[in-house]
């Protein structure tokens, strides 16, 4: 029973990408978006009846196919985990996923390769459950390695502007440096532990097994390094800010909701790795705090709409990681859910804001939007709220417990994660008062053709809206569902933190600091009426700031001109030695073989003779003399 | 018994024929220009080595190596089948059999 189920939960999406890539080009474009978004809606069944099961039984749900690889007592079996985290994650990986299909297919309606999107987000969703429910390190990896796959393939997907393909190369390249840091750490694993089966090495640690810590170490080091290239951190986040040249709602899915989070996904299921590697967990909430408030930084000043919630999203992961860092795995479960709802519903509206405007995404040609696009403007409007921290919508519990837990921890790290939240209440803002008040400043032609978008494009908006506004719900403090929920993912039990008089100070502090960035936005661009200026007009800080710390331009000077350049060393100076070396070698073979080849004549008397005489000769030597 | 005929003829004269008919050979093969004749030449040195082995295999009482020349001497029938047919096949061919005409094997 429970096999079949997982079946269905994997194969549905599957099956979905196989009938939409095969089949897709003759069915008709309502037909196959309907086959892509029915295939993801079972799988979301599927999750919640089996999210029921185990809510019931408190018991996860191991279902083994068959043994995969059998090297001595080594084993990979073909095996899939449904426990309270990997359940948590299907049922919001399979939801949002459903509303984004049916949201891609108005968006995506005049496109002309509308089932090859489909069906690659399809194999998406296929790809992603494979990472979440799998069993062991090396099932987690096909997955990791396939929605990489669907990344590159989706933010390529208008293959015919070059800008894309090279954004999305960028990002498959960015990704397989952190997969290489991911692959050796699972080898490490698997050398220390004999096992990549989580269950396993889990029982291994809570019975007492001696572990190498050394070893163990640089394992989650690297295993850390992989989750910075899927997740966006520092130094491989620049991926994801050139990963919006997809469409729309694949920068929602995808790039935001769904598969970024993998890497938070990857360090809570190892969580009792993670927990005897201090040293790691130091290094991962230190870099946490740095990407959030470095990207929060680059977000203030960015000017694309896409490219500002691209760095909040890159932001918030890090306030995410700087939660797992300090050891608070469950907080930062919560804040991935929490901020999938509202960060989903924000790239779904501005998706509908891009297709009102007609395909423009530079807030500097919007504004005033609010009277013509009632509900995108409203739902925009509670996630905005969402994301700044305001009570009582769910970014302010998700958002707020990460801060305790950093001013717990380290008072540093606290200050940094509550700049970065001051700051995204002020870029959010911004970006809510540039798009949608004040005048329109965009061309006649755009104004006419201004419009809400269709109800099956507003109805995710809703939904995810109210998810994003009683998200919260779920983790309420003092008296948390989520935290006992995910009880039983952890060895031993949790640290908790009493719901005293600091944690009130500190949500009172917070709630003001997201008031603060409110009213600087609030006056900077609807009292004084500012507007971001030209591009070639931006002076001093904020010109490092908008062209984003230079980072790209760093990574261009000291890591691809270096190997342009030793690429170029190899095919002068090297291959030219080395091929002179092979091709005279040949060359001599042919200069003697020249003088030979006149003693080949033909004359089978000469033959003769030489047989005669080189027969002579050998008697000769052997015999006679 | 075997040993009588070798006292009534001594052994080295066995030698001395069969090195004389091996030269014999030789020289047919260096000096003829007749395809035919060259195998001929051939198959007197090969039956030069056979008289040899005959005789030290008298010379040695043991009959291996008379055993052994009924063995050469089947598969050198063999192989001058197969000789004479494919100078009959070159002779179709090139209505000539002098080895100076057949430079078809130069490389």
């Amino acid at each position: 029973m429970d096999s079949t189920l997982v079946l269905i939960l994997l194969l549905s999406p599957f099956i979905g990408f196989l009938s939409n890539i095969f089949f897709g080009k003759s069915l008709s474009k309502n037909l196959s978006g309907t086959i892509g978004t029915i295939a993801v809606g079972i799988s979301f069944v599927v999750s919640v009846i089996l999210f029921n099961k185990v809510l019931q039984s408190g018991k996860g749900i191991t279902v083994h196919f068959f043994d995969w690889l059998e090297l001595f007592n080594f084993k990979v079996g073909f095996s899939f985990l449904l426990d309270q985290l990997s359940l948590l994650w299907l049922l919001f990986v399979t939801g949002i996923g459903t509303l984004i299909h049916l949201y891609s297919i108005s968006y995506m309606h005049d496109d002309e390769n509308l089932h090859k999107f489909f069906s690659y987000l399809n194999l998406f969703v296929f790809f992603m459950i494979t990472l979440v429910a799998g069993s062991n390190l090396l099932i987690m990896f096909i997955g990791w390695e396939g929605v990489g796959l669907c990344s590159y393939l989706l933010i390529g997907f208008w293959y015919k502007n070059q800008n894309y393909n090279d954004a999305a190369k960028k990002a498959f390249i960015m990704n397989r440096i952190g997969d290489l840091g991911f692959l050796a750490g699972i080898f490490i694993i698997g050398y220390l532990f004999n096992s990549l089966d989580y269950l396993t090495i889990k029982q291994a640690l809570a019975s007492g097994g001696f572990v190498d810590l050394g070893w163990l170490a640089f394992a989650t080091l690297c295993l850390f390094i992989g989750a910075t290239g899927k997740s966006a951190q520092l130094p491989l986040y620049t991926w994801l800010p050139d990963a919006m040249a997809g469409p729309t709602p694949v920068s929602a899915l995808i790039h935001a909701a769904t598969m970024v989070t993998a890497g938070i996904f990857m360090v809570t299921r190892l969580n009792f790795l993670f927990e005897l590697t201090p040293a790691v967990l130091n290094v991962i909430a230190i870099i946490g705090a740095l990407t959030a408030l470095i990207a929060a930084f680059i977000a203030l000043v960015q000017n694309d709409i896409k490219k500002v919630l691209a760095y909040s999203t890159v932001s918030q992961l890090g306030l995410m990681f700087l939660a797992l860092g300090l050891g608070a795995y469950e907080v930062a479960v919560f804040h991935v859910v929490t901020h999938a709802f509202f960060k989903a519903c924000l790239f779904l509206g501005s998706g509908s804001v891009i297709h009102a405007m007609g395909g423009e995404q530079d807030m500097r040609y919007m504004g005033g939007l609010k009277s013509h696009m009632k509900t995108t403007y409203i739902t925009f409007l509670i996630s905005t709220l969402a994301i700044s921290g305001i009570f009582p919508l769910s970014g302010f519990f998700s958002k707020d417990e990460i801060l305790l837990v950093a001013f717990h921890e380290n008072k540093v790290l606290w200050v940094i994660a509550s700049l970065a939240s001051i700051m995204t209440a002020f870029y959010m803002f911004r970006l809510l008062y540039l798009t949608f008040f004040g005048k329109f400043r965009g061309s006649e032609e755009q104004k006419h053709h201004l419009h809400e978008s269709p109800s099956l494009m507003t109805f995710p908006l809703i939904v995810l809206a109210i998810l994003a506004a009683v998200g919260g719900l779920i983790s309420l403090p003092g008296n948390s569902w989520l935290n006992h929920y995910l009880e039983p993912i952890f060895i031993g039990s949790r640290p908790h933190h009493a719901v005293d008089s600091t944690a009130y100070m500190l949500m009172g502090v917070a709630t003001v600091g997201a008031l603060i960035g409110i009213f600087l936005a609030y006056s900077k661009y609807i009292k004084k009426g500012e507007l971001p200026a030209k591009d070639k007009e931006v002076t001093g800080f904020a010109k490092v700031l908008h062209n984003k710390f230079y980072v790209d331009e760093i990574y261009t000077a000291i890591i691809v001109k270096p190997i342009y350049w030793l690429g170029d060393f190899f095919k002068s100076i090297v291959e030219v030695i080395i091929s002179s070396i092979v091709f005279g070698t040949g060359k001599l073979a042919n200069i003697l073989s020249d003088q030979g080849k006149t003693l080949q004549n033909g004359s089978v008397g000469l033959y003769l003779f030489v047989f005669v005489l080189g027969f002579s000769t050998i008697v000769y030597y052997l015999f006679l003399a | 018994m075997l040993q009588n005929i070798l006292q009534e003829i001594g052994i080295e004269n066995y030698i001395f024929l069969a090195t004389a008919l091996f030269c014999v050979g030789i020289f047919g093969v260096l000096y003829r220009r007749n395809a035919i004749v060259v195998f001929m030449s051939i198959e007197i040195m090969l039956n030069a080595v056979n008289l040899l082995l005959v005789a030290f295999s008298t010379y040695h009482q043991d009959a291996a190596g008379q055993v052994f020349v009924f063995f050469s001497m089947a598969v050198a029938a063999a192989e001058v089948a197969i000789g004479l047919a494919i100078l009959v096949a070159i002779y179709r061919n090139l209505k000539s059999i002098d080895i100076d005409d057949l430079r078809n094997l130069k490389g």
